[in-house]
């Protein structure tokens, strides 16, 4: 049924997007996503991958494009970074509003100044308030199946989907991936479709409407998103028969019987299970919930999954003035401690996370007046001149 | 088991293709395995770290290294300007293109010279220290050699497994 390999994250989404049979590519290169577009327009070249790679003077023309590209009934992709992502932001909201299905993969990135390429979560959670579905791989294999989920679940809801994934922990690391013959994606991504057709008759997109239309669209939007959260249990139930891997909203990681639970997204999540297995060792009773998608968010499943734990949520971003901002989102339903920490791209590893969920257990974390601790504490203590 | 390994070389020496050749190998041979570039700007002739990983499990973990099992160094001079114990476990062992100076030795630059591996001037001696690398680490020779094929086409791909070949039956401890 499949190959096994070695890919970078970025190589694995630009497999996943040839064998989605993807017709429109339109991108700008930014570090650390131009791998992404580049293996794509290679594709184009060598005829491997039959699609339209149109080259744009922008971020914001990107996603025009492929929005043009996507509302003509064509599957379209577009892949961005940080400053990318912002540069497009007035086109990330006409995108949704206009529920127009596509599928636009973010390598996670940090927001300057100072000038930094290094990973970090805030850019794609910019996108959280827009009506696009919003998912985050833990490792290339993620990568790559979250790429092929996201056509499937985007084209039955009609509304856009991203996938992110950290900056080189996961874009330039290679690691293994089982990658999926044609015939198994064909089976599993049936024909673009839509929920109209151009036909005899002339209509436009986009135009300008009563002020009740928007408002029932709004209304419309936001129930689709939510109902979101059905179609990918179903979608990923479906891909699991096929793969044997399942990437639904959440995954739970010796949760079960945790009396602490840690709640977060991305790749350092592979680091904090390492971390958590040796705690165990220990007999410290804790266990992880991993956050696979930010929109829909499964409040009522957390709020259930979490009941009568101690719950610590790591963020990779910072809400300003607010906290992070899955410690924000998770505070909707449970009681929880906020640390940001990995910010910029500083490296938190194996033992950062004991180290940290050590402390966390024992009560020791001495959380400021807004609620958000900082780690590591020596990097803000010392304050940097 | 997990074992982590730190490449030091110099920008342009191949010390990330290394890596990925390596981990590719490990996958040839039915284990889990992971590269990961230094993250930042390369720049030739400037001192870059690659990681690997290998593993019998799924590797879960994406950070750097800060103490490795094995630290591989791609030129002798680097064993003057990095302070090489500081980045290796008590029990970890290191392997050096050079005659002596480490606990594994091997000349990778003159097997890459003597088979005309030379780029701008420097002798590409990534895929002689990858053969080297592969013999310490329980990596099949077939295995390395099928993994340079499948990186490099044609001439090339055929020196460079040449030159890991001849260097995996070379290398030697040198205390």
């Amino acid at each position: 049924m499949s190959g096994r390999t070695i890919m970078t994250g970025n190589q694995a989404v630009a497999e996943a997007v040839r064998l989605a049979r993807t017709e429109v590519v339109a991108a700008y290169p930014i570090t650390p996503q131009t791998v992404i577009v580049e293996k794509l327009a290679e594709m184009v070249d060598s005829g491997l991958l039959d699609a339209e790679f149109i080259r744009v003077e922008s971020e914001h023309s990107a996603l025009a494009a492929v929005y043009g590209s996507a509302v003509a009934g064509k599957r379209s992709f577009t892949a961005t970074s940080s400053h990318g992502l912002l540069y497009m932001y007035e086109m990330i909201w006409w995108v949704a509003n206009a529920r127009v299905p596509l599928v636009m993969v973010v390598v996670t990135r940090t927001i300057g100044p100072p000038w930094n390429i290094h990973t970090d979560h805030t850019d794609l959670l910019t996108m959280r308030d827009s009506g696009w579905i919003i998912a985050m791989a833990e490792n290339v294999q993620e990568a790559f199946d979250l790429t092929i989920n996201g056509f499937r679940i985007s084209e039955e809801v009609s509304l856009p989907y991203t996938a992110g994934m950290d900056a080189f922990q996961l874009s330039h690391t290679s690691e293994v991936v089982d990658l999926l013959e044609q015939q198994y994606v064909d089976e599993f991504l049936p024909e673009r479709r839509q929920s109209y057709v151009f036909g005899e008759e002339a209509f436009t997109v986009g135009c300008i409407g009563p002020n009740e239309y928007t408002a029932r669209l709004r209304k419309d939007t936001f129930e689709a998103l939510k109902n979101t959260e059905k179609v990918v249990d179903k979608v990923s139930r479906e891909y699991e028969e096929i793969t044997g891997r399942n990437c639904g909203l959440l995954e739970e990681y010796r949760l079960d019987d945790a009396e602490y639970a840690v709640v977060m997204m991305g790749a350092w999540s592979g680091d904090a299970k390492d971390a958590i297995d040796e705690l165990r060792k220990e007999s410290l009773p804790i266990g992880l919930l991993k956050l696979r998608y930010i929109r829909p968010m499964p409040y009522k499943k957390i709020q259930k999954l979490l009941d009568g734990k101690q719950v610590l949520v790591l963020d990779r971003d910072c809400s300003m003035g607010a906290g992070g901002i899955l410690g924000v989102e998770v505070k909707n339903c449970v009681e929880a401690t906020n640390i940001i920490a990995g910010i910029g791209g500083i490296d938190v590893g194996v033992d950062d996370f004991i180290k940290m969920f050590r402390v966390f257990s024992e009560g020791k974390l001495e959380v400021e007046k807004n609620g958000v601790y900082w780690w590591p504490p020596e990097i803000y203590d010392k304050g940097m001149r | 088991m997990l074992r982590e390994i730190v490449i030091l070389s110099f920008g342009g020496q191949g010390g990330v293709t290394a890596a990925r050749i390596l981990a590719l190998a490990a996958v040839m041979d039915g284990k889990y395995a992971q590269a990961i570039p230094q993250f930042g700007a390369e720049r030739r002739g400037s001192l870059v770290k690659s990681y690997l990983r290998l593993s019998d499990e799924p590797i879960r973990r994406h950070s750097s290294i800060k103490k490795a099992d094995v630290v591989s160094i791609f030129a002798e001079r680097i064993l003057n300007i990095v302070d090489i114990k500081n980045m290796l476990k008590d029990e970890g062992f290191t392997i050096v293109n050079a005659e002596s100076g480490g606990d594994f030795c091997i000349n990778a630059s003159k097997i890459a010279l003597n088979l005309n591996l030379v780029s701008a001037g420097w002798p590409i001696v990534n895929t002689a220290m990858a053969g080297a690398m592969a013999n310490t680490l329980g990596i099949r020779k077939e295995s390395v050699v099928k993994a340079i094929k499948d990186t490099f086409s044609g001439k090339v791909a055929e020196v460079n497994a040449t030159a890991a070949e001849i260097a995996y039956e070379e290398v030697y401890e040198c205390q």
